[in-house]
C-alpha cells in the first residue's frame, strides 16, 4: 500500500512536467494546427538558462524561473516569426519538416556551444524529506514545489485565456482564423502571443526540471517533447483541460509501468497509448468528435 | 531532357569531387616516424571516454618524443574522431589501416564502436588495442576463437561482476542484494550476469532486479520496488550519469544501503551529480586510484597536472598505458612491423603500468589487479587493491 | 518510338560500362576498402531515399519511421545469414518481404490518419520497433548483433540499386503510380473517382518498406555489425533529408540527394560537432525557400493552400 502511494506521488511530479510541456503543444496546435516538435526543445534552453543564471549569477529559484520563462517566451515567438510565420500557407507536410528543421538546429547548435556532457543544477531548492506513514512513505518538498507552480501555472492560464481579450482572440482564431480576422483580431499578435506563453510554460518546466532531477544535456527535450505531444493528443489536442489530464494521466501510467516491472518498456508505452488513442478516440479522452466536412 | 541533363552534370561533378577527396596524406613509409591511428569518439554521445583516452595517449606521447621517441623514431599520431556512431567507427578504422600506413590502430573507446572497428584490422592484419571496450567477445568470439589482431589492456566485464560479488559476501558480509541494470548497456549487462551468478556461487539471494535505460532521469519508481524488497546492498553497474542521479533518488527515498558498481563509476561529475550526502556508502571496482602511492602513479599524475590542469582520471590513465605499453611492445619486436608487433603484445609479462601490472593472457586479455573505490561523503577513498588470482 | 529504343540502349550501355569500370578498378585496388565502403553507403542510401521518397514524396504519406524497415530487414538478414547459415540471395528477398509485411502492418492502423498525426504514429512505430530489438535478446538486444557475414559487395550494391530504381520507377509510371499521385494530391477527389484509396496507401508502404528492407541487408552484411540504435529517429530524419533536398516527387532528385548528401557528411568529417547543425540550416532553407528542393516538379499542388474547414480536431477524414 505505501508502495504504491510512493508511486503515486512519483508519477504526480512526473506528470505535472508532462502537463506543463503539453500546454504549449496544445495551444499552438489549437491555433495554427502545426505540431511544433522545437517545443520540447524550447524546454531544454529554459532548463540551460535556468542553470546559467543559478551557476553564473547565483540566483536563486524564484529568479531563475522568471528569467527562463523570459527568455523562452522572447525564444518562441522569434522561432514564430522566422520559421512558422512564412510557412502558415503551405502544407502540413513542409510545416512539419520546418518544425523538425528547428528542433534539431537548437538542439544541435546548444551542443555545439555547451557541449553534450550533462551539468548539474546547483541546489537551488534544498531537499527537505517528509515522511509520511512511518517513514515507509516519503514526500521530498521538491514534489510539493513542482506541483504547487504547475498548478498556479495552470490557474494563471486559464484565468488569460478565458478572462482577459487576448485569451478570447486566442479562442476565435482557434476556432475559425477568417472568421475572426473579418471580425477584427490581429491574427499575427495573437499567433506570437500564444507562442510566447506556451514557451514560457516550457521554459518553467525546464527550470523545474533541471532542480528536480539535477542534470541536463542538450538532447533533453526530444523524449520529454514527444511523451508531451502524446499526453496533449490523449487529453485532446487544443483542449487545455486536455493538456493537463493528459499530461497527470500519462505520467502515471509510465510510472505504474515501471512500477510492475516494465520499465524497459515505458517509452514504448507512451507510443503504443498514441497510436491507440489515433485509432480509436482521435479527439482525444476529454475532446468531442468532430467529423470533417467536405 | 534539360534538367536530367542538369542531374547528370551535377552527378559527374559530385563524383569527382569525392575522387578529389580522401587522397590519402604522405604514406610515411621508410619515414622517420612511427605512425599509430587513434580511432576514438571526439564527439557525440560519449565523447567524454574518448577525449579522456587520447589526452592520456597524448601525454605519454609527447612524453616518450621527448625522451627519443621508439627505436629511433618519434611517434605519429593519426587521430580521427568516429563521433560516437559505429558506422563511423567502421569507416575510421577502414580509413587508418588501408591508407594511414599505421603500424597499430588504438581505441575506439566502447564495446560496440570497438566491435565494429575490429573487422578493418583484422582484414589488413593491424593490431588493435582497447584500452577500454570491456566486452567480453571483443579479444573472443562466438565460436570460442580468439581475434588474431585485437588486444584488450582493461580487464572484462564478467570480471568486475565477479569481484564486486566477492566483495559484497566477504567484505561486506551481504546475504541478500538488488539489482538495477542498465538494460540498453552490454557493459551493464555484463557486469549484472557476472555479478548474479557469483553472489549465487556464495549462497547469496538476489531478491529483485530492475531495469532502465541510458538517459533517463527519474529512477524512483524502480528505487520504490527496490526498496520494498529490503536488500543489504544493491548493485548498479551503469554509468556514472545515470548512477550519479540514482544514488541521489535512492538516499531522498530513504534507501541507504551500500551501492556497488564497476569503473562507469569513475568520474569526478559523480559526485556533482549525486550530491556529497548521497555519495557515501558506495563501492566501485576500478582501474586506477588518483590516491595510489606508487611511485609511478605520482608521477603520472603530475605530469597529467602539468599539462591539463586538471587531475587524471581512470579513462587518462587508461590511454596512457596503452601508449607505453605500445612503446615497450615495438622495442621488444625490434621493428615497426605490424606482425612483429602482433607476437610482441601476445609475449607481454608483467608490463608495469598505471592502472596495474599487466600480462597479456592466451585469450589477449589482461591480467591485472583492481581497485576498490569507496565514496565517504562525496569523497574517493582508496580502500583495496585486489591482485589477480 | 525509335528515339525511345535508342535512349534505352543508350542507358543500359552506360549502366554497364559504369558497372565494368568500377569493378575492374575494384579488382585492380585504385578502389580500396575505404572508398569501396563510402560506394556502399552511398548506394544504400539511394534505396533508402527512393523508397521513402514513394511513400511520401508520390502517395502523399509522411512516414517518419523508414530507418524502422530498414532495422527489420537489417536483423532479418542478420538472422538467416549469421544464425540460419542461408545464402545471401535468400536472406536479401526474405528480408525485403519481412519488412513488407511490417509495411502493411502499419499502413492498415494508420489510413484514417492524416498529415501530421501519421508522421508521429509513424515516428512511434519507429520507436517501438527499437525498443522491442533492444529487449530481445535473441538477436543480441542493446548490445547488438555480431559476427555477421559480409557478402555485400560493389555487384550486390550495385545490382540492388539499379532494380530499385527500375521497379519503383516502372510502379509509378503506371496506373498504379498514377493512382498514387492521385492521391497526394487530393485524397477525396481520388476517392471520388473510384480510386480505392485504402489499397494504395498500403500498397505504398509495402512497397517503400520492401526496398528498405533490402537496404538493412545490405547495411547488415557490409558492417558486419548492428545494434538498435543506428536505425533510431535521427536516421529516419536523415533520409528524410536526403528526399527533401533531392526534391520530394523526383525518384532522380533522390538519387542525386544521396549522393550529395553522403559526401557533403564526408566533407563534414572535419567537424562533426557542426554536422547536424548544417544539416539543419540546408533543411530549412530548402523549406522556405525552394520547396521542391534540387529536382522536384514545377506543378506542385502539394505546396499550395488548401481550403478546408478547419477545425480544432481533424485527424480522420471519414
Amino acid at each position: 500500500m505505501e508502495q504504491l502511494l510512493q508511486q503515486l506521488i512519483n508519477g504526480i511530479s512526473l506528470g505535472s512536467i508532462y502537463a506543463l510541456i503539453a500546454l504549449g503543444y496544445t495551444m499552438v496546435y489549437g491555433i495554427i494546427n502545426l505540431i511544433n516538435f522545437a517545443h520540447g526543445d524550447i524546454y531544454m534552453i529554459g532548463a540551460y538558462v535556468g542553470y546559467a543564471v543559478t551557476t553564473f549569477l547565483g540566483l536563486g529559484f524564484i529568479p531563475s524561473l522568471l528569467i527562463a520563462m523570459a527568455t523562452c517566451s522572447i525564444l518562441g515567438i522569434l522561432i514564430e516569426k522566422v520559421a512558422y510565420k512564412p510557412m502558415r500557407n503551405s502544407s502540413r507536410i513542409s510545416a512539419l519538416i520546418t518544425a523538425i528543421a528547428v528542433s534539431l538546429f537548437l538542439q544541435y547548435s546548444m551542443m555545439y556551444f555547451v557541449k553534450p556532457d550533462t551539468r548539474t543544477f546547483p541546489d537551488v531548492l534544498s531537499s527537505n524529506k517528509i515522511s509520511i506513514l512511518g517513514g515507509k512513505v516519503l514526500l521530498d518538498t521538491k514534489n510539493i514545489y513542482i506541483i504547487l507552480i504547475t498548478i498556479v501555472l495552470m490557474v494563471l492560464l486559464q484565468y488569460v485565456v478565458h478572462k482577459t481579450k487576448v485569451g478570447k482572440a486566442m479562442r476565435a482564431v482557434a476556432l475559425d482564423k477568417d472568421a475572426a480576422q473579418l471580425m477584427g483580431v490581429d491574427i499575427n499578435r495573437t499567433i506570437s502571443f500564444t507562442f510566447a506563453i506556451g514557451s514560457a510554460l516550457a521554459g518553467a518546466a525546464g527550470v523545474l526540471v533541471g532542480v528536480y532531477y539535477n542534470t541536463i544535456n542538450p538532447l533533453m527535450g526530444t523524449v520529454p517533447g514527444l511523451k508531451a505531444f502524446v499526453a496533449a493528443v490523449l487529453g485532446g489536442i487544443g483542449l487545455i483541460p486536455g493538456a493537463v489530464f493528459g499530461g497527470f494521466f500519462l505520467g502515471m501510467i509510465e510510472t505504474l509501468v515501471s512500477a510492475y516491472g516494465g520499465s524497459i518498456f515505458k517509452d514504448a508505452v507512451a507510443f503504443s497509448i498514441l497510436i491507440i488513442v489515433l485509432l480509436i478516440r482521435p479527439s482525444g479522452l476529454l475532446g468531442k468528435t468532430i467529423k470533417e466536412k467536405v | 531532357m534539360k534538367k536530367k541533363l542538369f542531374g547528370i552534370m551535377y552527378l559527374v561533378l559530385v563524383l569527382s569531387l569525392l575522387a578529389g577527396c580522401g587522397s590519402s596524406s604522405s604514406s610515411n613509409d621508410s619515414g622517420d616516424t612511427i605512425r599509430v591511428g587513434l580511432n576514438y569518439e571526439l564527439s557525440g554521445g560519449v565523447a567524454t571516454y574518448g577525449q579522456g583516452l587520447t589526452d592520456g595517449i597524448e601525454l605519454a606521447v609527447e612524453e616518450i618524443n621527448k625522451n627519443g621517441g621508439v627505436l629511433g623514431k618519434q611517434i605519429e599520431l593519426v587521430k580521427i574522431d568516429n563521433k560516437s556512431e559505429d558506422t563511423e567507427a567502421a569507416n575510421v578504422s577502414t580509413r587508418l589501416a588501408t591508407r594511414e600506413n599505421v603500424v597499430a590502430l588504438l581505441g575506439p573507446a566502447t564495446s560496440g564502436n570497438t566491435k565494429a572497428a575490429i573487422p578493418a584490422a583484422m582484414q589488413n592484419k593491424i593490431p588493435l588495442i582497447s584500452g577500454s571496450a570491456t566486452a567480453d567477445d571483443i579479444t573472443v568470439d562466438s565460436n570460442g576463437n580468439v581475434r588474431d589482431y585485437i588486444f584488450k589492456t582493461c580487464f572484462s566485464d564478467s570480471f568486475q561482476g565477479v569481484i564486486m560479488a566477492e566483495f559484497a559476501v566477504n567484505d561486506l558480509g551481504a546475504k541478500s542484494a538488488a539489482i538495477l541494470a542498465d538494460s540498453t548497456s552490454d557493459y551493464a549487462q555484463g557486469l549484472s550476469k557476472a555479478f548474479k551468478e557469483t553472489f549465487g556461487n556464495y549462497g547469496g539471494k538476489v531478491l529483485v532486479e530492475e531495469a532502465y535505460q541510458a538517459k533517463d532521469t527519474d529512477f524512483k519508481a524502480v528505487l520504490t520496488n527496490i526498496k520494498a524488497a529490503n536488500p543489504e546492498v544493491i548493485f548498479v553497474p551503469g554509468y556514472y550519469e545515470e548512477v550519479g542521479l540514482i544514488a541521489r533518488q535512492a538516499r531522498e527515498l530513504g534507501l541507504d544501503v551500500p551501492i556497488l558498481g564497476g569503473d562507469g563509476y569513475e568520474s569526478p561529475k559523480f559526485v556533482e551529480i549525486s550530491g556529497k550526502e548521497a555519495a557515501n556508502n558506495i563501492y566501485f571496482s576500478n582501474h586506477y586510484s588518483p590516491m595510489d602511492d606508487a611511485e609511478e602513479v605520482v608521477k603520472f599524475r603530475e605530469s597529467f597536472k602539468a599539462k591539463y590542469n586538471r587531475e587524471a582520471d581512470g579513462f587518462n590513465a587508461l590511454g596512457y598505458d596503452m601508449a607505453y605499453l605500445l612503446k615497450d611492445a615495438l622495442e621488444r619486436a625490434g621493428e615497426a612491423n605490424p606482425e612483429k608487433l602482433k607476437e610482441a603484445l601476445e609475449a607481454t609479462k608483467d608490463f608495469k603500468g598505471v592502472t596495474g601490472t599487466i600480462s597479456i593472457d592466451e585469450n589477449h586479455n589482461p591480467i591485472k589487479s583492481t581497485t576498490i573505490i569507496e565514496l565517504k561523503d562525496g569523497v574517493p577513498t582508496f580502500l583495496k587493491k585486489l591482485d589477480p588470482k | 518510338m525509335k528515339s525511345k529504343v535508342n535512349k534505352k540502349i543508350l542507358n543500359s550501355v552506360f549502366l554497364i560500362a559504369l558497372y565494368i569500370l568500377v569493378q575492374v578498378m575494384i579488382n585492380i585496388g585504385i578502389i580500396d576498402s575505404y572508398y569501396e565502403l563510402n560506394l556502399v553507403i552511398i548506394g544504400i542510401n539511394i534505396i533508402l531515399a527512393v523508397s521513402l521518397n514513394l511513400i511520401t514524396g508520390f502517395t502523399g504519406q509522411f512516414s517518419l519511421g523508414h530507418a524502422a524497415f530498414m532495422s527489420i530487414g537489417a536483423y532479418t538478414s542478420a538472422v538467416i545469414t549469421a544464425k540460419l547459415n542461408q545464402p545471401f540471395i535468400l536472406a536479401l528477398i526474405l528480408s525485403g518481404i519481412v519488412a513488407s509485411i511490417a509495411g502493411i502492418l502499419i499502413g492498415i492502423p494508420t489510413l484514417r490518419l492524416k498529415g501530421d498525426y501519421l508522421a508521429i504514429a509513424t515516428l512511434g512505430f519507429g520507436e517501438i520497433v527499437r525498443v522491442i530489438a533492444i529487449n530481445t535478446d535473441y538477436i543480441g538486444g542493446a548490445i547488438g548483433f555480431n559476427d555477421i557475414p559480409k557478402y555485400t559487395n560493389w555487384t550486390w550494391i550495385f545490382v540492388s540499386v539499379i532494380v530499385t530504381i527500375l521497379l519503383i520507377n516502372r510502379f509509378l509510371n503506371s496506373y498504379h503510380g498514377r493512382a498514387c499521385i492521385a492521391i497526394r494530391e487530393d485524397e477525396i477527389a481520388a476517392e471520388s473517382m473510384g480510386i480505392n484509396t485504402t489499397f494504395y496507401k498500403v500498397l505504398a508502404f509495402a512497397i517503400g518498406a520492401f526496398f528498405a528492407g533490402i537496404a538493412g541487408s545490405l547495411y547488415a552484411n557490409y558492417f558486419y555489425f548492428i545494434k538498435p540504435d543506428s536505425f533510431g529517429f535521427m536516421k529516419s530524419i536523415d533520409i528524410l533529408v536526403i528526399v527533401v533536398f533531392g526534391g520530394i516527387g523526383s525518384t532522380f532528385g533522390s538519387i542525386i540527394g544521396a549522393v550529395s548528401l553522403s559526401i557533403i557528411s564526408l566533407f563534414l568529417q572535419g567537424i562533426p560537432e557542426l554536422r547536424m547543425v548544417i544539416y539543419s540550416v540546408i533543411l530549412f532553407v530548402i523549406m522556405v525557400y525552394r520547396q521542391k528542393g534540387l529536382l522536384g516538379k514545377k506543378e506542385f499542388k502539394l505546396f499550395k493552400n488548401r481550403k478546408k474547414v478547419k477545425l480544432n480536431v481533424g485527424a480522420i477524414s471519414k
